[in-house]
C-alpha cells in the first residue's frame, strides 16, 4: 500500500487520540482489511472511489422515458453510470447531471460508450414523457428510468440506497430525499466506481476514459 | 398494524440470526423447566433478562431497523449499542451457560462440553481468559468498524456489514460472560473481582475518547450516509454528533452497571466462602436468637 493511500486512509483527528497504542494496531488491520476489499496495489489511483467487487452487478426492470419495459440487458455493451434522483429536483440532481454532462463533452466522441441512467425514484411525477424533457436538457446520453415503488425500492436496496418523501405543502408540492451516489459500471455491467460530483468533471472525465479503455 | 408488522418484517432476512434466536429462547425456557423440577429455580428476573436481551439483539438485526442504522450514523451507533453492550449485558446478567445447557438433550450437552475442552479447543479457552486480549479486543472492534475508510466499504458490502455486526455481537457476548461470570474466581480461576474493575475502568475511556471526538467533531468524517442517502434530511455533523454522545456516554454507562454487578457478585462470593468455611455459623446464630 502506497504511503499516499494510508495517508488518506487515516482518518484526520484519530491521529490525537494517538495516547493508545490500539488505534496503530486496528489501523494497520482495516487498512489491510481495505486493501485486501479493493485489492489495492495494482495499477494507479482513481479520481473516484473503486468499488469493483463490493456490490452486485447492474440489474433491474423499470420502465424509460420512451415508455416502454426495459432491464440492464438492454444497456449491455456500454459503460453505465446511474444516478438516483426526481425531475422536480431543485438542487442535487440538476448540479451532479450538469457535472457529468461535462464529463462527457470532454470525453469527445468516447462518449458514445457511456449511459447515464437517470432513476426517478419519485414515479407519481416522474412520467416518461416528463423523464424524456428533463433528460434531454442533459444531453443525448442521459436516459430517464423509473418503476414502481416495488421495483424502486428493490433496485435502491441492491445499491444500499434510500428514498423517502416528504410532506406535501399546500400547493401539493413535495420534497424526496434521495442518495448523491452515482454509480459506475463496466460494459459487462459489474460495478466498478461510485462518483462523487463534487470532484468535478476532469477527474470524473479521466476516470471515465479509463473505464472505457479498460473495458 | 400494518406498519407494525412491516417493521417486524426482517430488511435483511438471515436464517442464521433468526434460527439462533428462537433456538436460544426455546433451549432456555427447556432447560428452565428442567432446573425448576430439580428444585433450582431459575426466577423470573433471570429469565426476563434473557429474553429482553435475546430479542433487543434480534429487533436490530432482523426488523425494518436494521434499514434504518444503514441510513443514519445515530441509528447506526445505537444498533451496535445493543449489540456490543446492552443485548449481551442483559444476556450475561441471566447467567444462561447452564440453563442453556440443561435445555438440550444430555447427550447433545455432554457432547458439546467434550468438544468445548477438547485440545483443539485449548487456545480459545485460553483467550477466553485472558483480561487483557479482551479489554483489547473490545476497544479494538469499536475503533476498527468506526475507521471512516473500513466504515464506507462496511456499509456498502453486505458480507462486510454483516462481519461487523457478528463481530461486535460476539464479542460483546464473550466479553459480558466473562466479565459478570458469577462463579467464585478462586474455584473457577477467572479473573478477580479487583482485576474486573479495573478491566471495565479501564474499557471506558478509550470509548469516552472516541465517543468525545465525533460528539464535537466539526467535521463529517463518515460520506456513506450522504452518498446513500439518510432516512431524512438531518445535518451530516448533527448525525455525528448524536451518533458520537451514544458511544460516550450510554456506552460508557454500560461500564458503571457492569461495576455493580461485580461487586454484587463479590458480595455473593464472599458470603457463599464464609459459610462454607464455618457451615455451623448461620445455624448457632439462628440457635441463638430462638
Amino acid at each position: 500500500m502506497k504511503t499516499a493511500e494510508f495517508a488518506r486512509f487515516r482518518p484526520q483527528g484519530f491521529t490525537r487520540l494517538g495516547a493508545l497504542g490500539r488505534k496503530s494496531v486496528t489501523g494497520l488491520g482495516a487498512a489491510a482489511l481495505v486493501c485486501l476489499l479493493t485489492a489495492c496495489g495494482g495499477g494507479a489511483e482513481w479520481n473516484n472511489r473503486d468499488i469493483s467487487g463490493l456490490m452486485p452487478p447492474l440489474e433491474f426492470e423499470l420502465y424509460s422515458e420512451t415508455g416502454a419495459q426495459v432491464t440492464a440487458d438492454d444497456f449491455d455493451g456500454q459503460a453505465q453510470l446511474m444516478f438516483f434522483g426526481f425531475t422536480h429536483c431543485p438542487d442535487i440532481c440538476p448540479i451532479t447531471l450538469g457535472v457529468l454532462a461535462k464529463a462527457l463533452d470532454q470525453l469527445g466522441p468516447e462518449a458514445e460508450a457511456v449511459d447515464v441512467l437517470f432513476v426517478g425514484v419519485d414515479p407519481e411525477r416522474d412520467q416518461p414523457e416528463v423523464l424524456a424533457e428533463y433528460t434531454d436538457a442533459f444531453g443525448p446520453r442521459f436516459v430517464g428510468l423509473s418503476g414502481t415503488q416495488e421495483q424502486l425500492k428493490a433496485l435502491a436496496k441492491r445499491y444500499r440506497v434510500s428514498f423517502s418523501y416528504e410532506d406535501r405543502d399546500a400547493t401539493g408540492a413535495y420534497g424526496v430525499n434521495h442518495s448523491s451516489a452515482v454509480y459506475a459500471f463496466d460494459e459487462t455491467g459489474k460495478v466498478r466506481l461510485l462518483i462523487d460530483a463534487d470532484t468535478g468533471p476532469e477527474a470524473i472525465a479521466a476516470d471515465l476514459r479509463r473505464l472505457i479503455r479498460e473495458g | 398494524m400494518e406498519e407494525f408488522v412491516h417493521f417486524l418484517t426482517p430488511y435483511e432476512f438471515s436464517p442464521t440470526i433468526a434460527g439462533g434466536a428462537l433456538l436460544s429462547l426455546v433451549l432456555f425456557g427447556r432447560g428452565a423447566a428442567r432446573l425448576r423440577e430439580q428444585g433450582r429455580s431459575v426466577g423470573f428476573w433471570r429469565s426476563l433478562a434473557f429474553v429482553v436481551g435475546v430479542l433487543s439483539m434480534y429487533v436490530v438485526m432482523q426488523t425494518q431497523y436494521d434499514y434504518w442504522s444503514q441510513h443514519m450514523f445515530f441509528i447506526h451507533r445505537v444498533q451496535h449499542l445493543v449489540l456490543h453492550h446492552l443485548g449481551p449485558f442483559l444476556v450475561a446478567l441471566a447467567v444462561p451457560i447452564e440453563v442453556l445447557g440443561a435445555g438440550l438433550p444430555d447427550r447433545v450437552a455432554s457432547g458439546i462440553q467434550r468438544v468445548a475442552l477438547s485440545p483443539p479447543f485449548a487456545p480459545l479457552r485460553w483467550m477466553f481468559h485472558q483480561p487483557v486480549l479482551q479489554a483489547v479486543v473490545f476497544v479494538g472492534l469499536i475503533y476498527l468498524w468506526l475507521s471512516p475508510e473500513l466504515h464506507f466499504y462496511a456499509m456498502l458490502n453486505i458480507p462486510l456489514y454483516n462481519l461487523m455486526n457478528w463481530s461486535m455481537a460476539i464479542d460483546g457476548l464473550i466479553f459480558w460472560l466473562f466479565m459478570l461470570d458469577p462463579r467464585d474466581p478462586r474455584q473457577a480461576g477467572t479473573l478477580g473481582y479487583g482485576g474486573r474493575v479495573l478491566l471495565l475502568i479501564a474499557i471506558v475511556i478509550p470509548q469516552i475518547l472516541i465517543g468525545a471526538y465525533l460528539g464535537f467533531s466539526q467535521e463529517s468524517l463518515y460520506d456513506v450516509y450522504a452518498v446513500c442517502g439518510r432516512l431524512w434530511p438531518l445535518d451530516p455533523v448533527t448525525d455525528q454528533q448524536i451518533g458520537g454522545l451514544t458511544t460516550w456516554i450510554p456506552a460508557s454507562m454500560m461500564s458503571v452497571l457492569g461495576l455493580l454487578v461485580v461487586i454484587r457478585r463479590s458480595a455473593q462470593t464472599d458470603r457463599a466462602r464464609e459459610s462454607a468455611a464455618h457451615p455451623n455459623a448461620k445455624l448457632q446464630a439462628s440457635g441463638g436468637t430462638a
